[in-house]
């Protein structure tokens, strides 16, 4: 495992670049999940929202 | 009225009849929820394969050693930056000629997926630079065309933004879309026409020394999930593109207040 985590002496490299990588496509996938949300909540209390129930 | 309508819808063939549902935001977003969710989790998967493939059962590089294994991310950001681009101009051209909202839609949600592939795929190299080169950066062909790219994104994205009215922005931000093009062809052949630091392509190359199956199965296999990764992503973003550009319809009311 140390070993593995080592990588021949490039952990830096290899270990920033997995990490930069996974932490933008991860934001990337989930933003736009919690942006609908907030979207249709937004748009539930708009004026254009005339369908609204009473 | 109504029974006029059907009848010259059913005069319209099945393929013609499929291509209006599609293209119409209401049925667009149903569909892509149920699409992103496979595309997302079928991604995982290969991510999972590919990671596993690539850092535990690749053998280190005869000449880079561990560092190598940097390509497993590299390589296929650097791919999707170019794809994410093609997706996005043409879909922003079927927004731009045949006005179809749902292109415009489509390529505002690939921008910001296509800048964050370019700045991956300028990351890792610069990661992987430096251990192999001697340097973070250098001001060569292939490394500035890709910046330029990350650029054309962020042009994309600001015209996008930048006007009031959303019809006429996507207008201007198709049109940078499109005269952009002529930078992939660059990205794709600096490494040729120009004397460059970076490599040239690995993985499509004729001839010896190619790469070894157990490294080159695992690049293929995150390439794989690279691409499902950004179907399911970039159907999700345009959920809310449509959500947005739609906001007067009648639909989007039946989902808000649904």
């Amino acid at each position: 495992m140390a070993e593995f985590l080592h990588m021949g002496g490039y952990a830096f490299y290899v270990w920033w670049s997995y990490g930069v990588v996974g932490v933008v496509l991860a934001y990337h996938y989930f933003s736009p999940l919690v942006r609908r949300k907030k979207l249709i909540r937004e748009l539930a209390s708009s004026p254009l929202n005339r369908n609204a129930e009473q | 009225m109504n029974s006029n309508a059907e009848q010259t819808r059913s005069g319209v063939s099945g393929g013609w009849r499929w291509f209006h549902r599609f293209g119409s935001p209401a049925y667009f977003y149903r569909f892509a929820s149920r699409w992103s969710k496979w595309f997302g989790w079928l991604a995982l998967l290969f991510f999972a394969a590919g990671l596993y493939g690539g850092l535990i059962v690749a053998p280190p590089d005869y000449q880079m050693g561990d560092s190598y294994r940097i390509i497993y991310i590299h390589v296929p950001s650097a791919w999707m930056s170019m794809f994410t681009y093609v997706v996005m101009a043409v879909a922003a051209a079927t927004g731009l000629i045949w006005h179809m909202k749902l292109g415009d839609a489509v390529a505002r949600a690939c921008a910001p997926l296509g800048a964050a592939f370019t700045f991956c795929a300028l990351v890792t190299g610069s990661l992987w630079g430096r251990p192999t080169w001697g340097t973070y950066w250098v001001w060569d062909a292939r490394l500035t065309s890709e910046l330029v790219l990350l650029f054309l994104f962020f042009g994309y994205m600001a015209l996008a933004n930048a006007i009031e009215d959303r019809r006429s922005a996507s207008r201007a931000a198709a049109l940078l879309a499109l005269v952009g093009l002529i930078n992939l062809p660059i990205i794709h052949y600096s490494v040729e026409w120009w004397n460059t630091l970076h490599q040239g392509s690995t993985v499509t190359r004729m001839g010896r020394p190619t790469m070894d199956t157990r490294m080159l199965i695992p690049l293929l296999t995150m390439f794989i999930a690279f691409k499902l990764y950004f179907f399911s992503a970039m159907l999700n973003r345009v959920r809310c593109e449509l959500l947005d550009q739609e906001r007067r319809t009648k639909w989007v009311a039946e989902v808000v207040n649904g």
